[in-house]
């Protein structure tokens, strides 16, 4: 009995210690929103952020997606052509990437190489008294260091998303019509009529707008909040990107419920 | 305005349920360069985070130019900082940023100055703690006196009333350490400054403070100038000014007897 009672009341402080973490950190989110004014007057700290998070990340981010489009191009011919509707690849290969495979995968390969980095040097900025530094020389490091970083990942993410699915059709256009020999003309045109401005491109940048955030939040909040340990900085940069993964697939969910219900 | 910078009225500060500081009364005067010392985890740290207003004491008061800083809200508390100085023990630079970067920070941050005035001053602070040739510099280039050095020099950026220094002379070489202790005396005489050093370097600080607090398990256990210091018979301070290994603070942490621990009592 004594070890039920003990284990209840340890997953409930479990609990509790969660719900209280996501309320500390909703704080954190809208303290960084409350303070985003000065980087805006100095817009050049938030383009220093945009390199460091975006361009930095231009590597990986194109070489996957001209990888994924090219896997679609193959995968998809292979189905297609057993319906006989080789011709409609170009329309898989936009969709899938535009709507789905774009925004997700760019957000996951963005959490691992962006936000980790964040995470690691907000955490080390603490572990090395440069946060505290910063209050005792009566500048607000949410101000100077978050918001920066912010509205630097913020932007970089839905370019990122964008760039990713350029690349990823144009995998898709070597694989199928240049290697496999599609028609060219049906493979653009098709994919023209048929990719919607506002119901696929549109929301695709919505979705990958809200998957910056929430990647950007969370490694923020996770380096921020780091005991300042090389243990501590280690164990928070993982959580980054876990906790980000997870979000993104769970907001990827919701999300398309919401935006590509009864298509 | 008062002779005294910072007078500090039984203060006592907790940790949770643990009392660090225990009714510590301090006086600094202006221009004096004053010393916290102390063995390891005696509360000195945590002495100047309150004076700095990073902490709020749990009774008693703080006062930095006749200012309760306690008292102060969060815009309060950074207009008081923006006349206060602190050098952490490491020196704390911002390591995406270069030495002159480091420097300016404050110039940026706090005033419209135009951008030759910035590069006057930067240089002219660096030139005070002799590395105006290593302006160039990232921190990782720097050995580990340059970047306290560095630090000293961002920290007297705005001429600030007050600085406060965490173990200045912690991990540095001699000629390091007695370039520093000197640098702390000659700064605080030629701006006109008030220094609070917290330190358990007893013999590079006693060369240059105008007066020593000793504080030992949260209370001011002794006090006075460097000669008062160097001639006490307290057992705790003797035992510290000549680094004797036993003494009043023992060699051992509070354990069991040896004997039972190793089983040997049967």
């Amino acid at each position: 009995m004594e070890a039920v009672i003990r284990s209840v009341r340890g997953l409930g402080h479990r609990i509790v210690n969660v719900v209280q973490r996501m309320g500390v950190a909703a704080r954190f989110f809208v303290l960084t929103l409350l303070h985003s004014g000065p980087s805006f007057r100095r817009f050049q700290l938030i383009l220093h952020e945009i390199y460091s998070a975006g361009v930095l990340s231009l590597i990986i981010i194109l070489v996957s997606g001209l990888f994924v489009g090219m896997v679609l191009g193959l995968q998809g011919y292979e189905t297609l052509q057993t319906y006989g509707s080789s011709d409609a690849l170009g329309i898989l290969v936009a969709l899938s990437l535009v709507r789905e495979l774009g925004p997700v995968v760019a957000a996951l390969l963005f959490a691992s190489r962006a936000g980790s980095a964040i995470t690691a040097e907000i955490g080390l900025m603490r572990a090395t008294e440069q946060i505290e530094a910063m209050e005792m020389m009566a500048v607000d490091p949410i101000a100077r260091v978050v918001a920066p970083r912010f509205w630097g990942a913020v932007i970089s993410m839905p370019l990122l998303a964008a760039l990713f699915s350029a690349m990823g059709i144009f995998g898709g256009y070597l694989v199928g019509v240049v290697m496999i020999g599609v028609d060219e003309g049906s493979f653009w045109s098709q994919m023209q009529a048929a990719v919607d401005v506002k119901n696929d491109i549109l929301n695709g940048v919505f979705k990958s707008f809200v998957f910056g955030v929430a990647v950007t939040v969370i490694a923020l909040f996770e380096g921020y909040d780091a005991p300042p340990t090389a243990e501590g900085v280690s164990r928070a940069t993982t959580r980054t990107v876990v906790t980000s993964s997870l979000a993104i697939l769970g907001l990827d969910f919701i999300l398309t419920a919401f935006m590509f219900r009864g298509v | 305005m008062s002779d005294n910078l910072i007078e500090i009225r039984d203060l006592s500060f907790a940790y949770g349920e643990r009392m660090v500081l225990k009714g510590i009364n301090l006086t600094a005067r202006r221009g004096q360069v004053i010393a916290i010392m102390g063995n390891s985890g005696c509360g000195k740290t945590t002495l100047l985070r309150l004076i700095g207003g990073a902490l709020k004491p749990t009774s008693g008061s703080v006062q930095v130019d006749g200012i309760d800083v306690g008292a102060l809200d969060q815009d309060g508390l950074y207009k008081l900082r923006r006349r206060m100085g602190m050098l952490f023990q490491f020196g704390a630079l911002f390591t995406d940023l270069s030495v002159y970067e480091n420097v300016a920070f404050q110039l940026r941050e706090h005033t419209d100055l135009p951008e030759e005035m910035i590069r006057d001053l930067v240089l002219m602070k660096l030139n005070a703690v002799g590395l105006r040739g290593a302006h160039a510099l990232m921190p990782s280039e720097l050995s580990g006196g340059m970047a306290r050095r560095v630090a000293l020099a961002r920290s007297i950026a705005l001429d600030p009333m007050l600085i406060m220094y965490d173990e200045p002379f912690a991990g540095l070489d001699p000629i390091s350490l007695g370039v520093t202790g000197e640098l702390i005396r000659r700064l605080t005489d030629s701006l006109g400054m008030t220094s609070i050093v917290v330190t358990h370097d007893v013999q590079e600080s006693l060369k240059i403070v105008d007066y020593v607090y000793f504080v030992s398990d949260g209370v001011v256990e002794a006090q006075g100038t460097a000669a008062d210091i160097k001639a006490s018979v307290l057992p705790f301070v003797h035992q510290f000014v000549h680094g004797e290994a036993d003494g009043p603070v023992p060699f051992h942490y509070p354990a069991p007897p040896y004997r039972a621990d190793l089983g040997l009592n049967a």
